[in-house]
């Protein structure tokens, strides 16, 4: 059979980083290709000359698509071959409908004038297809990420996809979507759809994928048959990090103390809809050098419980007590949280947690700018200092702390963030999904930081919506469903299936 | 010594070269800046370095750097002032109320002035900073209501002159103290002495570095760069004491670069309002107070817009209806060709003062070469978008 897709010695160099080293990667017609490798190992890149986005001529090598050598000069010419990607950041317009979403730049229209008949009538084909029934007059923001994601594969539909680019499809999804999510993709591909996925998961990979490509630092270390041969997460973690990892979730002595933060009768109201309440009577505590785990699914209010915690930065009417060392503590707004000793590290860094135009130095010394002052006036000499000593303790790779955290990746982001809140030097610190998004090798890291600042006599709190790293990491675990807390369990006593009983139950 | 710690620490010692090639875009406007100015110079036929002109540039300027220095930190904290040309009107025309129909004295119009421009600051960072109304709006009713109440204020009519006293705030000079007269002893002695203390001043910053081991810009490029601001001084210096000596405009307008520049750069106040430009959402979360900070630029400008607004009375020796239409514009216009970012959160002090040179020198050196105002205005707009794509394309390269 030949290959639907033929990319050969692939070759990109920007100045001075190979960032794609003679890759080859070739995709049979009707399957589905698996993607793998650590943050910056190339894929996205890879991904990019694919769809033109660097020009034919920008990269050494040549593609091969369809039996014929392509050339795309921009995303339109690859598009027009049928070659869609869709992108980790969805690209909807939130103020529109999901049929004016469904045609963006590819409106049913006659001269000029948009038959809206006939993209109604299209829109609902391809939501049957996608197996999403919202009316197409729907705006695209009032549906959640999960719809969201099936009409960007719906637009994908519309174009006439024959190779489709699914960059962390999942990332954002809760279980149950992202199981829907790869469910559609094996019903794409008995119609024929190929597909390249893009993902970190991988029990994932596993499920859907026929073959799976790992790259690292630019190269393309294995490719595996999953139909002539077993492919195990423990084999594709060896070729990404290049080592084998005995423990994905390091050791630690537990040396659990005394209660340190505790939490009582905590109620928040929705900040628009005040008829709603969000939190409801959640109670909980944190012990000195113990990690504590919240589950649940999207929606549950983790986030909101974290956030309204931490200095009422969500919600309204927010009622209920938190104590540090056995004393109630004012919350009442951030400094005065930060100031009780309490951090919060948020889920979305890039919107939330960072400055990404300013270098690392500044991001770090920015909750605790007291730290590197003197009667207001800053010592930035002291500030750089700061800054060297947590890129060496957190390993930040970059040349430098000037350097700006955009150019960083996202598991290097993530340390700057943490390294932010370790300055202002917290007792308790909630960290909400801390590895989402962040490669396997990365991760260990963050893992490893848990732990030295548990062993240091902090509390943390960890939010995440992975079950197994709530299961490796934490003593105690949390169970949330529609703002209360629905379940208490000790780490040796908690498995995946027991949380999701106590999620169902309610 | 300090030599040895330096060249083990500096990872990268490139040349010149490479480091102004790096750093393109903090010496590019301030290149800009020196082409302009030796190109007036010649078309000019050597008029716009003569010591009358260059004293009249800075009376011609000092007004807009001033309310530039503020419109910075508006414009960092990610908001924007339409209303400082109408304010600074309308200020004016309370301190010639104050002076001419009140009676009251220099030294209490000037505090009062300033204080009623602080109060409209806060009226309009009110609604920003508290009821998160676009400060585009709010700045542009501003501007239609205090153009609005100069009008009425002064009936449609100039009011003026002013006593001596007044009137010194603009055109008055720091008087020999050493009698010679010509040239001017204390203008020599004051920019000497400024001249050494930023030598000096960057001398201490760069041996802290050097103690810290920070990089920083190879010893050649240093020298060039102090080798250059202090031949300028001098030669400013020297040509103002030909003159008349040191406008006392120049030394307000000195005193708020100093001050302006180290508040943004060194203290935790001016690193925070970079921060709510940058990342609101991140800056809250680290416990900064934005809502209160953006109120506060908005009070800070309004009371440069004051002070400008009795800088441009005073020059006029009159307070009139149409003072200061268009300051605004050109106010913005300096702020962004200094290197702002509309989005907020990037922009320098010297940037703005350099941005403001540019615009001023070319405003002056067209005036005398008998350019008409309409060419002029093409001139400068072309000149603020060049600017801004300059920008553009440097960050797009940096990629």
């Amino acid at each position: 059979m030949q290959p639907l897709l033929e990319m050969r010695a692939i070759t990109k160099t920007f100045p001075g980083v190979k960032a794609l080293d003679t890759v080859n990667l070739t995709v049979m017609p009707g399957e589905i290709h698996a993607l793998v490798g650590e943050n910056g190992a190339g894929k996205s890149t890879l991904m990019k000359v694919l769809s033109g986005v660097y020009p034919a001529g920008s990269y050494d090598g040549e593609i091969h698509y369809d039996g014929t050598l392509a050339e795309f000069r921009k995303i339109a010419d690859s598009e027009a071959k049928g070659i869609i990607i869709i992108h980790q950041e969805l690209a909807l317009v939130p103020l529109l409908s999901i049929a004016e979403n469904l045609f963006l730049g590819n409106e049913r229209a006659g001269r000029g004038v948009i038959d809206w008949h006939e993209t109604f009538a299209q829109t609902e084909k391809h939501l049957a297809r996608v197996g999403l029934s919202e009316p197409p007059s729907r705006l695209v923001g009032k549906i959640g990420v999960g719809k969201q994601q099936l009409v960007e594969i719906a637009k994908a539909l519309a174009k006439d996809v024959r190779l489709l680019i699914l960059d962390e499809p999942t990332a954002a999804l809760q279980e149950n979507d992202s199981e829907k999510l790869l469910d559609l993709l094996l019903e794409l591909k008995s119609h024929g759809v190929t597909s390249i996925i893009i993902s970190h998961k991988l029990n994932e990979v596993r499920r859907v994928a026929d073959r799976v490509t790992v790259l690292r630092d630019g190269t393309a270390v294995a490719t595996m048959d999953a139909r002539t041969e077993e492919i195990s997460e423990e084999r594709i973690i060896r070729d990404m990090v290049g080592r084998d990892m005995a423990h994905r979730y390091p050791e630690r002595d537990r040396n659990i103390g005394d209660v340190l933060m505790e939490v009582t009768g905590w109620n928040v109201w929705h900040p628009e809809q005040t008829e709603r309440q969000i939190i409801s009577d959640v109670g909980f505590t944190v012990r000195k050098g113990e990690i504590v785990g919240i589950a649940g699914l999207m929606g549950a209010g983790r986030t909101e419980l974290a956030m309204s915690i931490f200095g009422r930065s969500y919600g309204r009417n927010i009622s209920g007590t938190v104590a540090m060392n056995g004393t109630p503590v004012d919350t009442s707004d951030v400094t005065r949280a930060i100031a009780a000793g309490i951090a919060y590290v948020t889920e979305d860094r890039k919107e939330l947690g960072l400055i990404l135009e300013d270098p690392i130095s500044r991001n770090i010394t920015l909750a605790n700018l007291d730290g590197v002052s003197a009667g207001g006036v800053l010592n930035k000499a002291e500030e750089q200092q700061v800054a060297e000593r947590y890129r060496t303790a957190m390993r930040i790779r970059t040349p430098g702390v000037h350097q700006k955290v955009m150019n960083l990746s996202g598991g290097n982001q993530q340390k700057v963030v943490l390294s932010k809140w370790l300055f202002a030097d917290p007792q308790v610190l909630i960290l909400d999904e801390p590895t989402r998004g962040i490669d396997v090798g990365a991760k260990f890291e963050i893992y490893n930081i848990m732990n030295e600042l548990v062993a240091q006599g902090r509390g943390v709190v960890m939010i995440s919506s992975e079950m197994p790293e709530l299961l490796g990491m934490c003593d105690r675990i949390y169970v949330m469903n529609e703002g209360r807390i629905v379940g208490e369990l000790a780490a040796k006593d908690a498995s995946q299936e027991r949380i999701m009983a106590h999620i169902l139950k309610n | 010594m300090a030599n040895s710690t330096e060249t083990a620490t500096a990872p990268a010692s490139k040349g010149i070269g490479a480091y102004l090639g790096s750093h393109l875009r903090e010496y590019g406007m301030l290149l800009a800046l020196l082409l302009i100015m030796i190109f007036f110079q010649v078309v000019t036929g050597g008029t716009l370095l003569k010591p009358v002109n260059i004293t009249n540039l800075f009376l011609q300027n000092s007004y807009i750097i001033i309310m530039a220095l503020g419109m910075l930190l508006v414009i960092v904290a990610g908001h924007i002032d339409l209303s400082v040309g109408s304010v600074a009107a309308f200020v004016g025309a309370v301190s010639a109320v104050l002076t001419l129909n009140v009676g009251l004295p220099v030294f209490l119009v000037i505090p009062i002035c300033i204080v009623v421009g602080m109060a409209i600051g806060a009226a309009q960072g009110y609604w920003i900073a508290y009821w998160r109304i676009p400060s585009f709006i709010v700045t542009l009713a501003g501007m239609l209501v205090f153009r609005g109440l100069t009008l009425w204020l002064l009936g449609g009519q100039n009011l003026g002159p002013f006593p001596k006293a007044f009137q010194s705030l603009s055109t008055g000079f720091i008087p020999d103290l050493f009698g010679v007269g010509k040239p001017n002893v204390t203008a020599i002695v004051l920019v000497a002495v400024a001249a050494a203390a930023m030598v000096w001043q960057s001398l201490r910053a760069r041996r802290r570095n050097a103690a810290y081991g920070i990089a920083q810009e190879p010893g050649a490029m240093y020298a060039l760069r102090n080798a250059v601001v202090v031949g300028a001084l001098l030669f400013v210096g020297l040509q103002l004491a030909n003159f008349r000596g040191l406008p006392n405009v120049l030394m307000v307008m000195s005193v708020l670069i100093v001050a302006y520049a180290f508040f943004t750069e060194n203290t935790v106040t001016g690193r925070r309002i970079y921060a709510v430009g940058g990342n609101l959402k991140a800056a809250r979360l680290s416990g900064i107070n934005a809502d209160r900070l953006t109120f506060l630029t908005f009070v800070n400008m309004g009371a440069l817009a004051a002070l400008a607004g009795m800088i441009v009375t005073a020059r006029l020796n009159s307070a009139t209806p149409k003072a200061g239409v268009g300051f605004e514009l050109d106010v913005i216009a300096a702020v962004f060709i200094g290197g702002a970012s509309m989005s907020g959160g990037v922009g320098k002090i010297v940037g703005v003062v350099v941005g403001a040179f540019i615009m001023g020198v070319m405003n002056n050196g067209m005036s005398i070469m008998g350019i008409g105002i309409d060419y002029q205005q093409v001139i400068k707009g072309l000149v603020l978008l060049a600017a801004v794509i300059f920008d553009v394309y440097n960050k797009s390269k940096q990629g």
